[in-house]
């Protein structure tokens, strides 16, 4: 069911919140994790979309965070809706006024008790999410460089920025291709001694996968930059061979390695709330990634 | 709970780091030979479960599957009933691009199982395969076919070098219960097996070991504080383990008759389910580990001394079940009117230890039951003084923890809470903790978690050859007392079982739980 409430306070929602789920019937709570995602009216309606599908896989009480003019007396307006065909429930809060400068002071009264808090930011993040007033209510926060007007400055930006619990889902949508890379090395199980990445030359993803083989291998990477922004082959010398995975069409790659015929093998293109199931799996600080960004800002 | 690794001691994969916990443990370079792969098993689990690992990405890129069968399809046919299998069965959406992946792995090799030149044409199949798709030697057989054709399928694998691996890789063979239906049987089905095979390359499935909420027993169990101090008999009284179905035997009444519930679902379930309840702590969750702790509480299964008091046993009879009118079991197609097979088991045992004596463990199973449901009700002692009127808590039944196994999985824990009101009135209610909406349904089933186990060479969720005998000493008794009985007990389909189990736990001063 639906509720819409203008003019409002953080204790009418919650109030409104409990009448909404007696009324549908479940009045126990069974979800994992508050979900907050800072937006604006441009991404809102995709935001809360993949959010909505996500909570099937982690029920989750999604609070969406419109920010508007700063000046002016405080105002909230608020849409909350529960149940009906989703698990978990979701709250759209529409702030405007003074209130802008602090709203952290009314979601922090929506969050469910004790469990993990996670902030997105679909659109532009602050440039330190940790120190932001919303970002530090999260244990976990989540920016998309490739949503931003400057993807790979946005990247560096929240890099330097880096604090236990961040990530960039730029570092989510490589996931596949590093799963690809470990299993062929599980394959050819010897030492690599070059590499070389093919993409285009903004991509946060590419730089991303660039830095965490340098760490990890302590090779150097090569870069050949390509006209389409994705990455589209990576190559790893090995002493056994060449190992190389490039990108077939949308979903799927060829996977070479030495001693085995060239196959297909899917990689498909995940839609947002894929990516963002995949970050919620595990709430604990993603270490690698601190590695990663750590490389990325020493290189 | 794994500890398994697909990589050995002289390389170490420097892009796999254990913090690094994105990235999917997938399956090393191998593959899988199925036997039987036009049966009801294979079309409706396995495949769609190939096709579900596949689609998630674990399944190693050259992974290659083999169909062996007497058809004669060829690759193409074989491709076909794959393809068909997974679209219907498999629970990720169908992608071409995976479907492309595995059809490049796929062979099919035509033959009866006595047939010598079939049985080559495997062994240069495996070897080309080594050749072309990378599985570099490692080859799982499942054998999802009537136990009455291993010996003959174990053995041609020994004679035809099939069950020797080259250098350091492995070969497996994967087997389906029932494991035998007796101690002695079970101990031939054994030797047979481990004649060919070492044990750890057998992986017996028990698919129950393979769901989510199973597993969740053991976290609900070890990962808290609140629970263990009451796990025991101080404060528990006893435990149920219910497995109902709502359906008949189906088309299934050719393997049914003769075995019956006891032996279908309580040799391997429903006494895993008892020993995961029951079992100490184990010192890690490998698989040496769970297994001694398993092992323990089996061995300590004690069978009541009086079978003819303590277990019950009937068939159903025609009757309305769900809002439908179904036939009996003697009307079903392909059971002989005398039959005397069992579709409704109950029994009360008891655990010799010092955590567990006193508290009696019931369980039941059966067909055309009141609805289908699988679960573990731990129901615990009533407080010992109530400060209140005996009017005040007549509606105050015993405190009961109640981990729900399938469907609505979950855990409800049942406790008395006053009515409001001005009198004080205490009533039973329940607190329920859910597997959110559709949760579970993204979640792996039970037998991709196992085939992918089976893979990676992670034993700890397979039971070995000796739980299985433990459990065939647990049953024989009973099974032998009921088939020395001239008639059987019945129930009319839809109900919750014949009045001989009613009248078993009343003996004791308890009741069934209504599921």
């Amino acid at each position: 069911m639906q509720v819409t409430l203008e003019h409002t306070s953080s204790s009418q929602v919650a109030t409104a919140l409990v009448k909404a789920r007696h009324a549908s019937g479940s009045p126990a709570m069974d979800m994992v994790l508050t979900l907050i995602v800072v937006c604006d009216d441009e991404t809102v309606a995709d935001a809360l979309k993949a959010a909505t599908i996500l909570s099937t896989e982690h029920p989750a009480r999604v609070i969406g965070v419109i920010l508007g003019k700063g000046t002016g007396s405080p105002d909230m307006h608020a849409k909350i809706r529960v149940g009906s065909e989703t698990s978990g429930e979701s709250i759209l809060l529409r702030m405007s006024g003074r209130l802008v400068k602090h709203a952290e002071s009314a979601v922090m009264p929506l969050l469910l008790p004790d469990s993990p808090v996670v902030v997105w930011w679909p659109g532009q993040a602050p440039a330190r999410p940790a120190e932001d007033a919303i970002g530090a209510l999260g244990t976990r926060r989540l920016t998309d460089a490739e949503a931003a007007s400057q993807p790979l400055r946005s990247l560096r930006s929240s890099a330097r920025a880096y604090a236990p619990g961040d990530t960039d889902l730029s570092w989510t949508r490589l996931t596949p291709w590093r799963a690809l890379l470990a299993a062929a090395l599980d394959q050819v199980r010897s030492p690599v001694t070059g590499a070389l990445i093919e993409a285009g030359p903004g991509n946060p993803v590419g730089v991303l996968l660039e830095s965490w083989l340098e760490d990890r291998l302590g090779v150097d990477v090569r870069w050949t930059r390509t006209e389409t922004d994705r990455i589209h082959r990576v190559l790893l010398e090995t002493d056994a061979g060449e190992v190389c995975i490039e990108r077939g069409d949308d979903d799927s790659a060829t996977f070479s390695v030495p001693g085995a015929t060239a196959r297909t093998v899917p990689l498909p293109t995940r839609s947002l709330a894929e990516l963002l199931a995949e970050d919620l799996r595990r709430l604990d600080p993603d270490e690698i990634y601190g590695a990663t960004v750590a490389h990325l800002l020493e290189a | 709970m794994s500890d398994g690794s697909t990589t050995t001691a002289e390389f170490v994969n420097p892009l796999r780091d254990p913090q690094d916990r994105r990235l999917p443990q997938i399956a090393g370079p191998c593959g899988i030979v199925l036997f039987g792969v036009t049966g009801d098993l294979a079309r409706k689990k396995l495949i769609p479960a190939i096709y579900d690992l596949a689609n998630r990405g674990l399944l190693p890129p050259g992974f290659a599957l083999v169909g062996f069968a007497r058809h004669d399809f060829g690759r193409q046919g074989f491709a076909r009933l794959v393809k068909d299998a997974a679209k219907a069965g498999a629970r990720t959406a169908w992608n071409e691009s995976t479907w492309k992946q595995l059809y490049s792995g796929f062979r099919f090799v035509e033959g009866s199982f006595d047939d010598d030149q079939a049985w080559e044409t495997l062994r240069t199949t495996l070897d080309d395969l080594d050749a072309k798709q990378g599985t570099q030697g490692n080859h799982a057989f499942y054998l999802s076919i009537p136990p009455g054709l291993f010996p003959v399928v174990v053995s041609k694998l020994k004679e035809h070098k099939l069950a020797e691996a080259p250098g350091n890789a492995w070969r497996r063979v994967v087997i389906e219960k029932p494991f035998g239906h007796d101690l002695e049987s079970a101990r031939e089905l054994n030797a047979i097996v481990g004649e060919v095979f070492a044990p750890e390359d057998v992986f017996r499935i028990d698919h129950y070991l393979g769901k989510e909420t199973v597993q969740n027993i053991l976290a609900f169990r070890f990962a808290n504080e609140m629970f263990e101090p009451i796990w025991n008999s101080n404060y528990v009284d006893h435990v149920q383990i219910t497995m109902a179905e709502d359906i008949g035997i189906g088309t299934r009444a050719g393997y049914y008759d003769g075995i019956g519930a006891a032996r279908d679902v309580i040799q391997n379930h429903l006494l895993q389910l008892l020993a995961l309840v029951a079992m100490e702590e184990p010192i890690s969750f490998n698989a040496a580990s769970l297994r001694i702790e398993k092992q323990k509480i089996l061995a300590n299964v004690r069978a009541p001394e009086r079978l003819d008091l303590h277990t019950a046993f009937a068939q159903y009879t025609a009757g309305w079940a769900g809002g439908q009118e179904v036939i009996g079991y003697h009307d079903e197609e392909g059971i002989p009117a005398d039959s005397t097979t069992e579709t409704y088991a109950a029994m009360r045992l008891d655990i010799g230890t010092r955590r567990w004596a006193g508290v009696p463990f019931y369980l039941r199973v059966g067909k055309r039951l009141g609805r289908r449901v699988t679960e573990v009700a731990v129901v615990f002692k009533r407080a010992p003084h109530l400060p209140f009127s005996s009017d005040d808590v007549e509606e105050l039944g015993q405190n009961a923890l109640v981990m729900r196994i399938q469907p609505d999985e979950g855990v409800t824990l049942r406790f008395g809470a006053k009515v409001p009101g001005t009198v004080m009135e205490i009533r039973d209610v329940n607190m329920d903790f859910a597997y959110g909406g559709t949760f579970v349904e993204d979640s792996p089933e039970a037998y991709e978690r196992l085939i992918l186990d089976v893979l990676l060479g992670d034993p700890p969720l397979f039971p070995q050859h000796q739980e299985v005998e433990l459990s065939w000493q647990i049953l024989d008794p009973i099974i032998q007392h009921w088939s020395r009985k001239k008639s059987i007990d019945s129930y009319e389909a839809g109900t919750w079982g014949p009045a001989s189990a009613d009248k078993m736990i009343a003996r004791d001063g308890r009741r069934w739980r209504r599921p």
